[in-house]
């Protein structure tokens, strides 16, 4: 049974469908990249899987006992969070919010685990600074350790390295990496091509033909001959 | 001498006293969730609202409705209710949604009082309830008590649903995708709107309510950089400024809606001078 399957989805924004007919299935473990130009519909496809925003069609099917509440997701930053007052500490905390349900205030275990996402993503000593003081990279690594708050399973992330630095950047894709060896399945849409094929285990090329499959038989198909081409 | 003296004088009245209380809660309520209101940009909402609250209090005052309370929280609550569904639905036919209600809520209340109006100073009546005036000093035991209650409510709703709040306001595409109800809470976050904003107008008058709203907030957000500390001490300036506004009115006479709302501008650059200053912290 995979995680998480698309079967014949339409998507779209502003009731214009984009996308139709798509067909993929990820399992636990994988590392998917979606790549394809801009405006092909990456980011309404993550936003669609995230049940953010209605698919026109097809359906999206949770597998091995996934639920909503288990998918971390680092969307790309927005305008409020840019000039948001809150501390590192108070933003990974948040990641928990679905665990405690209605519960009020967060538990001892909930507070730990903040603190243990924080550790693993090496930006303990940042804990009490405020967020938007924070480099890009280090922003990045706030999110990607809440997301780690809800999720041990599924994280979607959408462009983690947009504006940042190529060290930054390697070290994010190795970061992201290391998740992925713990276990954790991974779904990344990406602009960088180079970066999905070297660390990619499928990919998700969609655009006017869309391909899905394993990566070598990505390099091994005429679209990704050419898309592949064309970028080096 | 003569201030304190005249001020100890002033405090032996229960509407006085009346004042005070209703003062310290409305302005505490009221910045609770400033912060909130200003990061998401739902500041327009706030003054939308208090335009509504104004047309429905015209609809209640010649309706001669024992409780105006009765009719104007309900209204409210929907209006709130109705524009952050619209807001939420589409950004730009939701901004002139709301302009649309606001502006017609007023000129609809006006309307209704002038033809209705058996007052002889329709136009004292209009402005008290624009910019407050005198009407917390009119207040009525049972006012009082209302008000008392909804704050409680207000403050009790904030603090248990505080660490939802933050997450829906810092990132509620985050919230909805880890499968939390992002809209629950931002309508549980419209209908605490309104009750604040119902309970300000008593204080302010309808015109000034986004100001007891906002400034707090950004003077806070002036000096502090963590959720906690913003909310904190927004609180305590609010109620800082609104105390000191309604006892500098009292003894100035001036009108106490805008001498509270003058004090919240002055408050707001002294933070905003400390801030530059020392680079903030």
């Amino acid at each position: 049974m995979a995680l998480l399957k698309a079967e014949n989805l339409t998507l779209g924004y502003d009731n214009q469908a984009i996308i139709s007919d798509l067909n993929f299935e990820i399992n636990a473990g994988d590392y998917l990249c979606i790549v394809g130009e801009n405006g092909s519909g990456k980011s309404t496809l993550m936003k669609t899987l995230l049940h953010l925003q209605n698919a026109y069609g097809g359906n999206i099917i949770f597998g091995d006992g996934l639920t909503k509440k288990e998918i971390g997701y680092l969307p790309q930053q927005t305008q409020v969070q840019r000039d948001f007052p809150a501390s590192v500490w108070e933003i990974v905390l948040s990641g928990c919010q679905s665990r405690s349900g209605l519960r009020p205030f967060y538990s001892r275990e909930e507070k730990k685990l903040a603190m243990e996402s924080i550790e693993r993503m090496g930006i303990g000593h940042l804990k009490g600074r405020c967020y938007r003081e924070l480099s890009g990279g280090q922003q990045q690594r706030v999110l990607l350790a809440r997301a780690l708050c809800a999720t041990r399973k599924l994280i979607l992330l959408d462009e983690p390295v947009a504006g940042l630095d190529p060290i930054v950047t390697a070290e994010m894709y190795s970061v992201i990496k290391e998740l992925n060896d713990e276990g954790i399945t991974i779904i990344m849409i990406s602009h960088d091509i180079s970066a999905a094929l070297k660390y990619a285990t499928h990919i998700l090329h969609i655009g006017e033909k869309v391909f899905f499959g394993t990566k070598s038989s990505y390099l091994e198909s005429p679209m990704g001959r050419m898309f592949v081409g064309e970028e080096v | 001498m003569e201030v304190i003296e005249k001020l100890v004088r002033y405090l032996q009245y229960p509407f006085v006293r009346y004042a005070i209380i209703v003062a310290v809660l409305v302005a505490l309520c009221s910045s609770l969730l400033g912060v909130t209101l200003v990061l998401k940009r739902f500041s327009y909402i706030g003054d939308g609202l208090s335009h509504v609250a104004f047309g429905a209090m015209a609809v209640a005052t010649i309706l001669k409705l024992t409780n105006n309370m009765l009719l104007i929280l309900p209204v409210t609550i929907a209006a709130a209710i109705l524009l952050l569904r619209k807001g939420n639905n589409a950004r730009i036919k939701g901004d002139a949604a709301i302009a649309m209600i606001s502006v017609g809520a007023l000129a609809f209340g006006y309307l209704v009082m002038n033809i209705f109006s058996t007052s002889s100073n329709l136009s004292g009546d209009v402005c008290s309830t624009l910019f407050g005036a005198t009407s917390i000093l009119t207040l009525n035991t049972k006012e009082v008590i209302l008000c008392i209650v909804l704050s409680v409510l207000v403050v009790l709703i904030f603090i248990l649903f505080y660490n939802k709040i933050f997450a829906v306001t810092f990132d509620e595409d985050f919230s909805k995708a880890s499968g939390v109800n992002a809209n629950a809470y931002n309508l549980l976050i419209a209908v605490v709107i309104a009750i604040i904003i119902v309970l300000a107008m008593n204080l302010v008058g309808s015109l000034l309510i986004s100001a007891l709203v906002i400034f707090p907030a950004l003077s806070a957000m002036r000096l502090f950089k963590n959720f906690k500390s913003v909310t904190i001490f927004s609180a305590i300036i609010s109620v800082v400024c609104a105390l000191m506004g309604l006892l500098i009115s009292i003894l100035a006479e001036t009108p106490i809606g805008s001498t509270i709302v003058a004090v919240d501008v002055a408050g707001f650059f002294v933070c905003w001078v400390i801030g530059k200053f020392k680079g903030g912290r």
